[in-house]
C-alpha cells in the first residue's frame, strides 16, 4: 500500500483530519487515565483481610456501663454461643471492615525516641486467633497463660506477648528475625511471638503513612476494655441465618445495651459495604469510558461515509483503472490508521499531561507507561473497526460510476 | 428570516436522520454527564447558612508544644476551629463576638419512657447557648437554654423535630423528661427542621459533611459534668487525663463566632492575636499565628467537598469536550457536502452573513435538541446517584439553576461546534459549485 497518495488526499482535507485526530487524543487521553484510576480502585478492593471471611461475623453493643463489662461479656458469650450453628463466640476489639478500636504510633525504644510505625491493635480473648482463621508462618500462638487481664479502663496489659503480621515485621525489623523483639506504645510494653501471614487495617484509606496489614494482635482476657464486640463464627452456609438470630438475641441477652445494627454483620457484608463507594466509582468510570469510545467511533462512522459519498466518482475511476475491491478497502483503512496514529501521538503527551494535573490536585500516583501503548492499540482497533463499514460501502462501489456524470 | 432558516435547518435534519440523531445523542450524553456531576458539585459546595455565612468566623489558633514543627497553615488545615477546652471557654467568656458557641459531638444513647421499647443511639451536640441563634436554627416549641443555665450545668436538652415525632407522636415536649445516657434532661425546646448542607460545624469534630441534622442538643457544661464522651479527640502532649478532658493538652471542643459585620473580622483577630500573646507570656502557648477564616473560606480550608465528585466532574467535562469536538466535525461534513446548496444560495443573492446565520441557526437546534435530551440523561444520572452509597446521595435533585444552566450549555457548547462549519460554509465560492461537477 502506498502512503504518499493517501497522505496527499488528506492534505485536501486538514480540517476534518485535524478533528478526528483531535478526538482520538482526548479519548486516549481520558482512556489511558480513567482505566488506570479504575485500575486503582480494583487493586484497592483486593485487599487481603487475613482472616476466614466468609465463616466469621461481628456483632457490636454500646451503651453499657463500663465498669461492668464483665457481667455484659458472661452474658453475651454464653447467648450467643447457645444459638444454633455457632461455633465459637470471642470477645474482639474490632474485626476487618468494622468500626477501628486501636490504632497508635508506637516505637522500638522504651523511652519512645525511636518512632516505628502507627499500627493497628487488635484485642482477642482465648481462641480468638484459631476463630479469626490466622495463618501462623513463624513462632506459636499465645498459650493460656499469654491472656492477660486489662486493667480497669488500661487499653492493654502492662506487658503483652503479641503477634505481628509479616508485613509489619518486615517493615520494623528488615531482614531480621522478628521473634522475641520488643517494641512500646506509651507506657505498655510488647514482645513479639508470632508472625502472621496476613491481617489487614479495620478500616483501611491510602491517606496517610499507615500500611494496609500492620496490625499487632494482642491476646487479653475479654473485660475492662474488652468489651462491647462479639466474632461469631459459623460454617459459611449457616453464617447469614445465624447472624440474623443473633442480631434478634441481642435484645434478650442484654435488654440494657444498644445493638450497633450498621456494624453487626458478617465480614462478607462489611467488606461489600466498606468498598461500596470504590465500586460505585468504577462503575461510573466504565460507563464514561463505554460512552466516549461510542461516541469517538460514531463521529469517525460519520465523517468516513461522508468522505466515501464525496469520493465514489474517484473510486469509481480507480475501480475502472484496475483497483480491486481489496485496494479501495484497504485505501480507507491505512487512511484511518494514519489519522489515528497522529491521534495518538498528541493524546500520549495529553494523557501524562492530564496524569500530572490528576497528581497535583487529587491523591493518584503516576501513570504507568505501559498503559500508553495498550491505549494506542485499543484505539487503532476501535479506529479499524469504526472505519470498517464505510470502507465497505467504498469497496462496493461499481467501476461504472466513473462514466456517470455526477 | 429566522423562521426560514429554521425551515431550511429542517430540511436538512431530515435529509441525514442517521447523522443528526448521531450529533443529538453524543451532544446530550456529555450534557447530561456535565449537568448531572455539576449539580452534585453545585450540592456539596453549597453555602450552608446563606443569609450570615460572610459574618460567621472560624476563629484558628495553635496550642501546640514547644518543640512542635508542625507549620501553623498545616495545622489549621488538619484541626480547623478545634481547641483545648480552656483556650475554648476563655474565648467564649470574652464575648467579643455578637454570638459565639463552643460545641462538639457526642453519640447519645436515648432510652425511651414507654416500656418494650429499645434504647437507640442519636446523633448528639453538646454546645453553648448562643448556637441556635448564631446558626438560624428555629424552635417549633419552646427556646433554647440560657447562658445562665450553662453556668448552672442545667440539665436542659434541645431536640430535633424528628426525634420528638418517635418520642412523642410530635406533641408538644417541651417539660418533659428524656432520659441520656445515665442522666434524666428536660426538654426546652424542640426545632423546626434544621439540617445546613454541609454540616459545615461537624466536619472536623469528626461527624459527617452531608446528610440529616443532629437529634439532641445538650449545654456543653452539663456534659462535660456528666462525662459525656465526645467525638474527636486529638491530643498534643504526654500527661493526658482522659477522664479530664477540660484540663488535658487535647483539641476536641470548636469556637465559632459570629460578628455584627464582615468588617468587624480584622478587629477580632487582633483580640484573637492578642489573646494569643497574652498565652504565651504566661507560658501556657507557644506559637503566635491564629486565622479568621469565614465559613465559606472554612470549608474550602477543610476540603469538604469530596475527592471523587470533583474528580467526576472533571471527566464529564473532558467527555463534553470530545463530545464537541465529534460535532464539529459531523457538522462540518454535512455543511461540506452542501457546498452546492450554499452556491446556489449565494448565487441568488444570500450575503456571506446570511449563510453563516443559517448555518449558525441550524448548530443551535442541534443544541437545543442535545439540551433536552441532556436533561434526560441528568435525570438518568441522578437518580443514579440518589442510589449510591454516599451520604449526600439522597440530596441529588436538579434545580431551577441547573434546569436553566442545561440549556446554556447546550447552546453554547453547539454555537462554538458550529462556529467552524459555518465559517466554511459561507466562505464557499459560488461559481465553481455551480459548474456541473
Amino acid at each position: 500500500m502506498q502512503i504518499q497518495p493517501i497522505l496527499a488526499a488528506l492534505k485536501h482535507h486538514k480540517l476534518a483530519t485535524f478533528l478526528i485526530a483531535m478526538e482520538i487524543a482526548l479519548a486516549c487521553a481520558v482512556l489511558c487515565n480513567a482505566v488506570f484510576l479504575i485500575a486503582g480502585r480494583l487493586s484497592a478492593m483486593h485487599i487481603n483481610s487475613g482472616v476466614d471471611e466468609a465463616s466469621l461475623g461481628a456483632i457490636v453493643v454500646t451503651g453499657f456501663d463500663p465498669k461492668r463489662t464483665a457481667d455484659l461479656n458472661a452474658r453475651m458469650l454464653a447467648g450467643l454461643g447457645a444459638i444454633p450453628g455457632v461455633e465459637s463466640v470471642h470477645a474482639i476489639s474490632s474485626v476487618p471492615f468494622g468500626p477501628q478500636w486501636g490504632v497508635d504510633g508506637m516505637t522500638l525504644d522504651q523511652a519512645g525516641k525511636k518512632f516505628g510505625a502507627v499500627v493497628e491493635f487488635y484485642l482477642g480473648d482465648p481462641g480468638t486467633p484459631k476463630a479469626l482463621g490466622l495463618k501462623l508462618v513463624a513462632g506459636h500462638l499465645p498459650s493460656a497463660d499469654d491472656y492477660q487481664p486489662s486493667q480497669g479502663q488500661d487499653y492493654f496489659p502492662a506487658s503483652s506477648r503479641v503477634l505481628v503480621t509479616r508485613a509489619l515485621a518486615e517493615k520494623l525489623w528488615p531482614g531480621e528475625n522478628p521473634l522475641g523483639k520488643q517494641f512500646w506504645a506509651a507506657k505498655w510494653q510488647f514482645r513479639v511471638i508470632g508472625v502472621v501471614a496476613n491481617l489487614s487495617v479495620s478500616q483501611y484509606t491510602e491517606n496517610g503513612e499507615h500500611g494496609a496489614e500492620w496490625c499487632v494482635f494482642v491476646p487479653t482476657q475479654a473485660g475492662g476494655q474488652l468489651a462491647g464486640t462479639y466474632l461469631i463464627r459459623a460454617r459459611p452456609q449457616d453464617l447469614d441465618r445465624v447472624m440474623v438470630r443473633a442480631r434478634a438475641a441481642v435484645a434478650k441477652i442484654a435488654p440494657d445495651v444498644v445493638l450497633d445494627y450498621a456494624n453487626s454483620h458478617s465480614i462478607p457484608f462489611l467488606r461489600a459495604r466498606f468498598f461500596q463507594t470504590d465500586r460505585a466509582m468504577a462503575g461510573l468510570l466504565v460507563g464514561v469510558i463505554v460512552a466516549m469510545l461510542g461516541v469517538t467511533a460514531f463521529g469517525i462512522v460519520g465523517l468516513a461515509s461522508f468522505w466515501v459519498a464525496q469520493r465514489r466518482k474517484q473510486i469509481g475511476i480507480r475501480r475502472a483503472l484496475g483497483a480491486t475491491r481489496g485496494d479501495i478497502l484497504r485505501y480507507f483503512q491505512t487512511e484511518n490508521f494514519l489519522i489515528v496514529t497522529f491521534g495518538i501521538a498528541l493524546g500520549v503527551v495529553l494523557a501524562i499531561g492530564i496524569n500530572l494535573v490528576l497528581m497535583k490536585f487529587f491523591e493518584v500516583p503516576r501513570l504507568p507507561l505501559w498503559y500508553l501503548p495498550v491505549g494506542a492499540v485499543a484505539l487503532w482497533l476501535l479506529g479499524q473497526l469504526a472505519v470498517l463499514v464505510p470502507a465497505l460501502r467504498a469497496a462496493a462501489v461499481p467501476p461504472v460510476v466513473a462514466t456517470r456524470s455526477v | 428570516m429566522f423562521t426560514y432558516y429554521l425551515n431550511l435547518a429542517l430540511r436538512s435534519f431530515k435529509r441525514n436522520r442517521v447523522l443528526t440523531a448521531l450529533m443529538v445523542l453524543a451532544l446530550g450524553l456529555g450534557i447530561g454527564a456535565s449537568i448531572t456531576t455539576l449539580t452534585v458539585l453545585k450540592l456539596l459546595s453549597g453555602d450552608p447558612l446563606p443569609q450570615k455565612s460572610a459574618r460567621i468566623f472560624a476563629p484558628e489558633i495553635d496550642p501546640l508544644t514547644a518543640d512542635s514543627t508542625t507549620p501553623a497553615d498545616r495545622l489549621f488545615r488538619n484541626w480547623g476551629n478545634l481547641m483545648t477546652y480552656t483556650d475554648a471557654m476563655n474565648l467564649l467568656h470574652a464575648r467579643k463576638g455578637k454570638r459565639q458557641a463552643v460545641m462538639a459531638l457526642t453519640p447519645d444513647k436515648i432510652t425511651p419512657q414507654e416500656a418494650g421499647q429499645h434504647p437507640f443511639f442519636s446523633d448528639g451536640v453538646i454546645t453553648t447557648s448562643d448556637f441556635f441563634g448564631m446558626f438560624d436554627a428555629s424552635f417549633q416549641y419552646g427556646s433554647g437554654w440560657s447562658a445562665q443555665d450553662d453556668d448552672d450545668r442545667a440539665r436542659v436538652a434541645v431536640i430535633a423535630g424528628f426525634l420528638n415525632d418517635k418520642l412523642f407522636g410530635g406533641a408538644n415536649s417541651v417539660g418533659k423528661a428524656l432520659r441520656i445516657g445515665d442522666q434524666d434532661y428536660r426538654i426546652v425546646g424542640v426545632l423546626k427542621p434544621w439540617a445546613p448542607q454541609p454540616r459545615f460545624y461537624a466536619v472536623n469534630l469528626g461527624g459527617r459533611g452531608y446528610g440529616n441534622g443532629d437529634a439532641v442538643f445538650l449545654p456543653l457544661q452539663t456534659a462535660v459534668a456528666d462525662k459525656v464522651n465526645t467525638q474527636n479527640v486529638n491530643c498534643f502532649d504526654t500527661g493526658v487525663d482522659i477522664n479530664h478532658l477540660e484540663t488535658a493538652p487535647c483539641v476536641w471542643v470548636a469556637l465559632w463566632v459570629e460578628l455584627a459585620s464582615a468588617s468587624d473580622a480584622s478587629a477580632y483577630k487582633s483580640f484573637l492575636s492578642n489573646y494569643v500573646a497574652q498565652q504565651i507570656s504566661l507560658g501556657r502557648m507557644h506559637h503566635p499565628e491564629v486565622a479568621l477564616p469565614d465559613l465559606m473560606a472554612f470549608l474550602a480550608q477543610q476540603q469538604v467537598v469530596p475527592d471523587d465528585a470533583r474528580l467526576q466532574a472533571n471527566l464529564a467535562f473532558g467527555f463534553l469536550l470530545i463530545c464537541i469536538v465529534n460535532t464539529v466535525g459531523l457538522l462540518l461534513a454535512k455543511c461540506l457536502r452542501r457546498s452546492r446548496e450554499i452556491g446556489v444560495r449565494r448565487a441568488l443573492g444570500a450575503t456571506r452573513g446570511a449563510i453563516f446565520a443559517q448555518f449558525m441557526v441550524e448548530s443551535g437546534m442541534v443544541g437545543i435538541a442535545g439540551g433536552v435530551l441532556g436533561l434526560v440523561f441528568a435525570e438518568l444520572g441522578l437518580w443514579a446517584i440518589r442510589h449510591q452509597p454516599a451520604e449526600y446521595a439522597k440530596l441529588a435533585h436538579l434545580d431551577v439553576s441547573m434546569f436553566v444552566a442545561t440549556f446554556v450549555i447546550a447552546l453554547i457548547a453547539s454555537l462554538i461546534a458550529g462556529l467552524l462549519p459555518a465559517w466554511r460554509a459561507c466562505v464557499v465560492a459560488p461559481a465553481p459549485q455551480l459548474k456541473s461537477v
